[in-house]
């Protein structure tokens, strides 16, 4: 007997999503994290104007990398500090389902940030960033970190040094998002034909990384 | 004792478990039958948990063999987990769900229907008297009150083996009497039990089979008497 894939996705991310609606823990952790982050990238960079103007990609997606680092590393913590990852691994479900759940939760608080960013770093930032273009690029990128993010935390939150290890993990291997998702919004924002290219490559690498971490996740999980 | 009964549901060979170069289950043979209620005695660190762990499927054994129901551990461990259900030391539960989410949730993962989860879990809590707090989250429970929801949530899928890793400790003398209850009712509806604990004054008196795990082997396989018992368990230890 093995629970339907659907099914498992569907029951664990909408219990991430209720327990966060009731706690508001990682929601609240991100955000103002996030916004701090840009206060602070715009503080830094009021001097000038030009490198502000080129800088809004960058800021934009170191931002939104730390904040998801916060955010798996709290989300999985919850799951295994309680021991929960032992409960959900001792269902009759399948590997992969577990972890399309879990990164379906992560992504959906991470696009939320995201959702809050584009529209206060028009704000701050004098450049608009409410673009249909843009917001397909935030989700194809928070796609791919939120997956291999989700594997690299499952390693991670074992481990004693938690906290530091994922995003020393995590930062190398989320390099080649970063790279296309920042020259795609560049070329977004400068009107640059190209950001079709950048943003192709963003969703392929971002596929090839699914993929992977559905293969690799159930060996992850195994002791 | 009950080796290659025809009616085992559990049957344990040369199971071995090392950590790194730290063995922490050499050589373990056991079989259980179908309905029986075992102890597992042994000091802390004597490999009870690792036990637990592998015969769930949780770890990966070194060397050896489990076979649950007449299923092989690790290969058909899907069949398996649905046989299972596992009471260990923390309680497995979302401190940000209500008693009555938390099985809800635990019952889509089993496949079970909704309406017949809900059912299911009414009874449940009943049982484990915690219906009046259904609606409550879980981070205001107590110890004990965490530890009844999670044996609800170890049987709500009615598994045929139930495994118990030192689910006493922490409780008060109200809710181990609850518990002895529970595990009496889960007897009696033919469940084979793996109760682990290092408290042998502890032991519910149900018990009628015990084993002493020693430094990761098996010290003792025998019947459960508790005056014979204490001195094996007592020699073990030493």
């Amino acid at each position: 007997m093995k629970t339907p894939v659907f099914e498992t996705v569907l029951a664990i991310a909408s219990k991430d999503l209720r327990a966060e609606l009731r706690s508001r823990e990682l929601l609240s952790l991100m955000a103002i994290f996030a916004l701090l982050s840009i206060l602070v990238f715009s503080f830094a960079l009021e001097l000038d104007r030009l490198a502000r103007e080129e800088a809004v990609s960058g800021v934009l997606w170191v931002t939104l990398i730390f904040a998801s680092l916060l955010g798996l590393n709290r989300s999985l913590a919850q799951e295994y500090d309680q021991g929960n990852l032992d409960a959900l691994l001792l269902a009759p479900v399948s590997r992969s389902a577990i972890f399309v759940g879990k990164f379906l939760g992560n992504a959906l608080f991470t696009w939320l940030v995201g959702v809050l960013l584009l529209p206060l770093m028009t704000a701050l930032y004098g450049m608009n960033l409410l673009d249909g273009r843009l917001i397909l690029t935030a989700l194809a990128g928070i796609f791919g970190l939120c997956a291999i993010g989700t594997l690299l935390a499952t390693m991670t939150v074992q481990t004693r040094a938690r906290e530091a290890l994922l995003p020393i993990a995590m930062l190398p291997v989320a390099l080649p998002f970063l790279l296309t998702a920042v020259r795609a919004t560049t070329g977004i924002l400068t009107g640059a034909a190209e950001w079709q290219v950048w943003f192709q490559l963003l969703l392929g690498i971002a596929v090839i990384y699914l993929v992977l971490c559905l293969l690799l996740y159930g060996y992850v999980v195994e002791e | 004792m009950a080796n290659n009964r025809k009616d085992a549901i559990i049957e344990v060979e040369g199971l071995s478990k090392v950590f790194g170069i730290l063995p922490a289950l050499q050589e373990v043979d056991f079989t259980l039958a179908r309905g029986e209620f075992a102890l597992l005695l042994g000091a802390n660190g004597s490999g009870k948990s690792t036990l637990l762990r592998l015969l769930s499927g949780l770890s990966k054994p070194s060397a050896g063999s489990v076979r649950i129901g007449g299923w092989e551990l690790p290969g058909e461990a899907m069949a398996i987990r649905a046989q299972i259900g596992l009471v260990a030391h923390r309680p497995l539960l979302y401190d940000n769900l209500t008693a009555r989410e938390n099985l809800a949730f635990f019952g889509r993962l089993y496949g079970i229907d909704r309406a017949e989860c809900e059912g299911r879990s009414r009874d449940l809590l009943r049982q484990v008297g915690l219906w009046r707090r259904a609606d409550t989250l879980v981070r205001t429970f107590s110890r004990g009150m965490k530890q009844r929801l999670s044996i609800a949530r170890a049987i709500l899928h009615r598994p045929d083996v139930l495994l118990l890793d030192e689910p006493f400790s922490g409780l008060d003398q109200t809710a181990a009497e609850s518990l002895d209850q529970l595990l009496a009712t889960a007897r009696q509806e033919g469940r084979t039990i793996i109760l682990s604990t290092h408290q042998l004054e502890r032991a519910p008196p149900t018990g009628e089979r015990a084993l002493i795990l020693s430094r990761g082997r098996i010290a003792y396989d025998g019947a459960f008497e508790t005056s014979e018992l204490a001195e094996m368990y007592r020699a073990a230890e030493a």
